[in-house]
């Protein structure tokens, strides 16, 4: 394997992919790439071939229950893996006249969960604001995904806990491992000591502890080129080694499969993983997860009010399937009888227990 | 033909060899699926005595899946070189044993 492409790869990692003008900061590039010939020869099926043979295509909505909204791809970290490419020079920051728009959607849709993500989410102008008007809505389940470093990044964000506590907001972080070396290395240097120090803040209003409601998950995605082992498991070995260590409680731990675009797929493509990878995903293909994939039940709006199936089809430029694109134009009825748009990344989703922004779904 | 004996892509392959010998085959798969499976000793446990077995007989199949096996666990690679130094130690341990058949052997033949 190639260690100085690597080495080189991290010290370019300081900056995104579209910073680094890197060919795969365009779609149709990493487009290309998944309709490739390991597909296209026939190696590996396609992913419509294979929920076909089950009857699983055209894959269509059911009911809709989330509605996660990315508030722009502004970050305070450069994770390797990121799928979304965010970063501390990415401008891509939703406005407050989208925010007014979708905060008409939060407060007439059929939907039980508001997701917010990035991107650092609070690291968009108008996230309190934005937080405090949407809490108002009502909302039975309110997720903002923080990335738990930017709590201790600037003085400006240290009351996040309590602010997140004033609007019962549901707390999911990522957390990529229990040790500091695994942490560090997809993350960066020091993510894994302010991460710790961020879940003891958050600890010490009341977040994550047993039998509080304020809710606090982690989000555990691999830190290479391999799928995410037993969901139930690795919440055991987390918990474990973070209450013996730091006394840190968290409630679940959601396993989230990387999926092959953007800066992982750049990553899979210069470590020379790509192909074991994707063969890997197929290998570990589960009808049973094609059946409650989340683009099944949940609506992506990108920063600009676009519709997209999912987080990942929006960093694809995938735009929905339906005469309604946009959050002005908003119809939750119309949607729902669309057909969503697939591609090989999907497999992604779709291996052993499946994957989704909540975890395992199969 | 491959001009090496050991090709990576091989394990991925390795479900064909049911294809010459179907009964053999799937029952050695049942029998090595039912045998990862938690039990007594858990799933993790068992990934990690995998991982030294595969480095005593030294399979590169072996070692490579039960690399990725314990990484997907979230095993650490600390554990996992212990693990590899527990089959080290007997296998090396294997081998000194013998050195007393070696000094009773020398001894019996020497005045």
């Amino acid at each position: 394997m190639g260690q100085s492409i690597l080495s080189d790869m991290k010290r370019a990692a300081k900056k995104s992919l579209k910073a680094r003008e890197n060919e795969l900061a365009n779609t149709n590039r990493q487009m290309e790439i998944l309709n490739g010939a390991l597909f296209a020869d026939g190696e590996l099926p396609y992913f419509k071939d294979k929920i076909a043979k089950t009857g699983q295509f055209p894959l269509k909505p059911k009911t809709l229950e989330i509605l996660q909204i990315n508030v722009g791809y502004m970050c305070n970290q450069v994770c390797e893996h990121c799928h979304v490419d965010a970063g501390p020079d990415r401008k891509e920051i939703m406005t407050r006249e989208t925010m007014e728009q979708c905060l008409e959607v939060i407060r007439n849709t059929g939907a039980h969960t508001l997701d917010l993500t990035g991107g650092a989410p609070e690291m968009n102008p108008n996230f309190r604001w934005f937080v405090e008007e949407a809490a108002k809505a009502g909302i039975q389940d309110f997720i903002v995904r923080s990335n738990l470093t930017i709590i201790r990044s600037n003085k400006k964000y240290h009351d996040l806990p309590e602010f997140f506590k004033k609007h019962n907001v549901h707390v999911v972080s990522s957390m990529p491992h229990y040790t500091r070396g695994k942490t560090d290395k997809q993350r960066g240097d020091g993510v894994f000591d302010k991460s710790i120090q961020a879940l003891q803040d958050l600890n010490a209003v009341g977040y994550g502890i047993p039998d509080s409601n304020l809710r606090l998950d982690l989000v555990y995605n691999p830190s290479g080129a391999f799928l995410p082992g037993d969901q139930a498991a690795m919440e055991h070995d987390f918990k474990k080694a973070l209450k013996e260590d730091f006394n840190i409680d968290f409630h679940n731990l959601f396993a989230i499969t990387n999926l092959p675009i953007s800066r992982f797929l750049d990553y899979l493509i210069a470590s020379d993983n790509y192909e074991d990878y994707m063969y890997a995903l197929v290998e570990a293909y589960n009808p049973a997860a094609v059946e409650n994939v989340m683009c099944t039940n949940t609506i992506s709006v990108s920063w600009d009010g676009w519709l997209y199936d999912c987080d990942f089809n929006q960093m694809l430029d995938l735009k929905v399937a339906s005469k309604v694109q946009h959050i002005k134009d908003y119809n939750e009825d119309l949607l729902n009888d669309r057909e969503i748009i697939i591609s090989q990344h999907c497999y992604g989703c779709t291996a052993g227990a499946g994957s989704s922004c909540q975890g395992t779904v199969a | 033909m491959a001009n090496s004996y050991y090709d990576p892509a091989d394990l991925r392959k390795f479900g064909s060899i049911t294809e010459w010998s179907e009964e053999l085959g799937n029952k050695f798969f049942d029998y090595y699926g039912k045998v990862f499976e938690e039990g007594a000793l858990s799933a993790r446990e068992k990934s990690l005595i995998a991982l030294a077995v595969a480095h005593v007989v030294k399979c590169p199949y072996c070692i490579d899946a039960y690399t990725k096996d314990g990484l997907q666990r979230g095993i650490t690679k600390e554990e996992m070189m212990e693990a590899v130094h527990a089959g080290a130690a007997i296998e090396s341990g294997a081998t000194l044993v013998h050195g007393v058949q070696m000094m009773n052997k020398y001894n019996k033949l020497s005045m």
